[in-house]
């Protein structure tokens, strides 16, 4: 479980939100929406474990994230606005590179399924920074297939994405919550996750 | 534990090795720097042989220095950085390693090129041996320091100047043993207790360096 | 609980603005006096050195700007400690605040050092340890302004500064004693600053001076906290207050 407890964000000189509380629970999704600069992405900074909220608590499993910090990061999945892959390497060697960071286990025989199912078979030896952009994110993306981990957090995820990778991903989320996971995102077009229970949270 | 010191060292190399040119742009940049000095004082190999140790260290100072900007910017303009961050292991073990790859293409080699170079400054046997072991045991200390400053100014405008600013004046007591090893065995002192010292130093900034990088690349990361 | 209470009370730059405000006066007064004392003493009183002349008295500058250029080192290093450990907003201004007046002892203590030094050695410079040491203090004032000055967000730069803080007071022995080692090895002209047989009545001028310098400094710094809280929390309440109440707002 997932609780925010009286959240409270200033940014610069700015006090972008106050006594921002939630819960989450397995298998829910939480959508956070807000106008540009409503501090979303701080919010999730702060759900990630990097940014320190001004005030307020959130606790993981009913632990407080910063004094188990490694313990939740074992548990999170982050997807940030950038796509975390290296330019020299290959998406098989991305993949299996951020696996061993995260701690993950990961077979290349999964890799590779998981790239196929992004629709990057064949390109899996290519160096990425052979690929176009919309490529590339789908390199980044192809960790959610196969990731495992209860948390997900991600920011944006179906920004520049085509309607049918949209589609595709929803899938991916709502497997995600089927298997009792929980997710945060923030998006600016609604897409509906057919499965789990979907949260609201508007800041700002 | 310590396997993530390991993976991050194995990611690092295999990324420098993909992009072998700067490696080889800052090992040419110290070859021809340590050449430009003969140059610019005279070719007398008295004097030379006298300023060959510290010709060769501010060198390698500089050589460090030029590798240091872009040790964690790459990794946090692409968003690596983040996910090192949220890898679950302590951040210092992740800058240990990220520290240790970049000994390995950018002081190793220096070490490597250091007796040729002394060869040129009319260096002697022994002396050349030091002067390598001097800049195998210093430079990892550089790094580790030069890591610090790395953290510091990330993101930062012109921080390349900024990260000479603040790492120069702490590489001075390296600069000081590491010169002055190879001082003391030309002069028949016997250089051991400089390269103990160095050696010292070393463990010391790579125990103590990658904790304090880390913390600053929490700052710069929030 | 009602210290911490306190403590926290006067860590809020609401509260120690007005306090910081009372103090600078009697800071300054006692510089004052404290510097009139010392003056009287190191040029008036103080014999004249049969060896050096006249010219010596310029020690009477010259070294309590050495000690409070590394004095005023360690307490932004304190500051930075308390900081970094308690998440202060205060703390970081201090260090800011002390920063440039810090920086300005290490020149002054290099300035008077070379000056001192034409007439004694018959050089501008020595490499002597001290002076070597002093000019990387100063080099390392430098870099703390420059990293605070290039960072933007002013909670980011008291951070990353009170990181350089730390580790720069960790470095400042070792380079101290390797400067001090290199100095003995090379043997060219280590010279000695204080004489041993140093009468009595010139340690008391000097630590007089040293003190108004103290005070100096002291006042200095407030002032300068005064105006970076303002600066920084333009926004609040209690800064609109204070300047409509002096007058600067409309």
């Amino acid at each position: 479980m997932l609780e925010a407890d009286n959240l409270e964000c200033v940014r610069g000189e700015r006090r972008l939100f106050a006594g921002l509380s939630f819960k989450l629970e397995a298998g829910e999704l939480l959508y956070l929406q807000g106008r540009n600069g409503a501090g979303k992405t701080s919010l999730l900074r702060m759900l990630i474990g990097l940014l320190p909220p001004e005030a307020g608590d959130i606790r993981w499993q009913g632990e407080a994230i910063r004094r188990r910090r490694d313990d939740y990061h074992a548990a999170l999945c982050y997807l940030g606005h950038l796509n975390a892959i290296k330019e020299e390497l290959t998406p098989l060697e991305n993949l299996l590179a951020g696996a061993r960071l995260a701690g993950e286990t990961l077979s290349e025989d999964d890799a590779i399924d998981a790239l196929e199912q992004v629709g990057l078979a064949g390109r899996e030896d290519l160096a990425c920074k052979y690929l176009s952009q919309g490529q590339k994110r789908r390199v980044a993306l192809a960790r959610l297939v196969i990731d495992r981990r209860p948390l997900w957090i991600l920011d944006e995820p179906f920004v520049a994405l085509d309607v049918g990778a949209v589609d595709w991903l929803a899938g991916v989320i709502s497997a995600h919550l089927q298997r009792g996971g929980m997710a945060v995102m923030t998006t600016h077009q609604p897409v509906a996750i057919p499965a789990g229970t979907v949260r609201e949270l508007r800041i700002g | 534990m310590f396997d993530i010191v390991f993976t991050v060292i194995a990611r690092d190399l295999k990324l420098a090795m993909r992009r072998q040119a700067d490696i080889v742009s800052a090992l040419f940049f110290f070859i021809i720097v340590v050449s430009l000095f003969p140059l610019g004082i005279g070719p007398e190999l008295d004097l030379l042989r006298q300023l060959a140790p510290g010709v060769l260290w501010v060198a390698a100072l500089l050589a460090t220095m030029l590798s240091l900007p872009r040790l964690f910017a790459d990794d946090l303009r692409d968003g690596t950085l983040e996910q090192l961050a949220l890898s679950p292991h302590p951040l210092g073990l992740v800058v240990t390693g990220k520290v240790i790859a970049h000994w390995l293409v950018s002081g190793l080699p220096l070490a490597l090129i250091a007796p040729v170079l002394g060869i040129q400054f009319d260096l002697a046997g022994d002396a050349l041996f030091v002067l390598t072991a001097a800049i195998l045991l210093g430079t990892p200390a550089l790094s580790g320091i030069g890591a610090i400053g790395a953290a510091l100014t990330l993101g930062l405008r012109g921080g390349g100047v900024l990260l000479s600013l603040l790492v120069l004046p702490l590489y001075i007591p390296v600069l000081i043993f590491g010169a002055g090893a190879v001082d003391a065995t030309v002069s028949g002192l016997g250089g051991e207790g400089h390269l103990s010292l160095l050696a010292a130093m070393t463990i010391a900034a790579i125990g103590f360096a990658p904790w304090a990088s880390a913390a600053a690349l929490k700052i710069a990361l929030e | 609980m009602n210290d911490r209470f306190n403590l926290y009370r006067f860590a809020s730059p609401a509260t120690f603005y007005p306090l910081a405000g009372k103090m600078i006066p009697w800071f300054v007064a006692l510089a004052v006096l404290f510097g009139i004392a010392g003056l009287y003493i190191g040029m008036l009183v103080a014999p004249t050195d049969f060896q050096q002349g006249e010219g010596y008295r310029i020690i009477f500058i010259h070294v309590p700007t050495s000690w409070l250029s590394m004095f005023i080192y360690l307490v932004m290093a304190f500051w930075a400690a308390i900081g970094l450990a308690f998440n202060t907003r205060l703390s970081g201004m201090m260090a800011r605040a002390l920063a440039p007046t810090g920086a300005l002892m290490a020149f002054l203590s290099l300035w008077t050092g070379a000056l001192w030094g034409k007439p004694m050695w018959g050089t501008w410079w020595v490499w002597d340890a001290r002076l070597t040491s002093e000019l990387i203090l100063l080099f390392l004032y430098i870099g703390y302004l420059a990293l605070v000055a290039a960072i933007d967000d002013p909670r980011r730069a008291d951070k990353a500064g009170g990181i350089l803080l730390l580790v720069g007071v960790v470095n400042v022995p070792i380079i101290y004693f390797s400067v001090k080692w290199w100095n003995t090895l090379h043997q060219g002209s280590s010279v000695n600053f204080a004489k041993s047989s140093m009468a009595e009545v010139m340690l008391w001028g000097m630590l007089l001076m040293a003190l108004s310098f103290w005070m100096y400094s002291i006042a200095v710094a407030l002032a300068r906290v005064r105006t970076l809280m303002l600066e920084r929390e333009r926004n609040t309440d209690w800064v609109r207050a204070e300047l409509t109440r002096t007058g600067e707002m409309q």
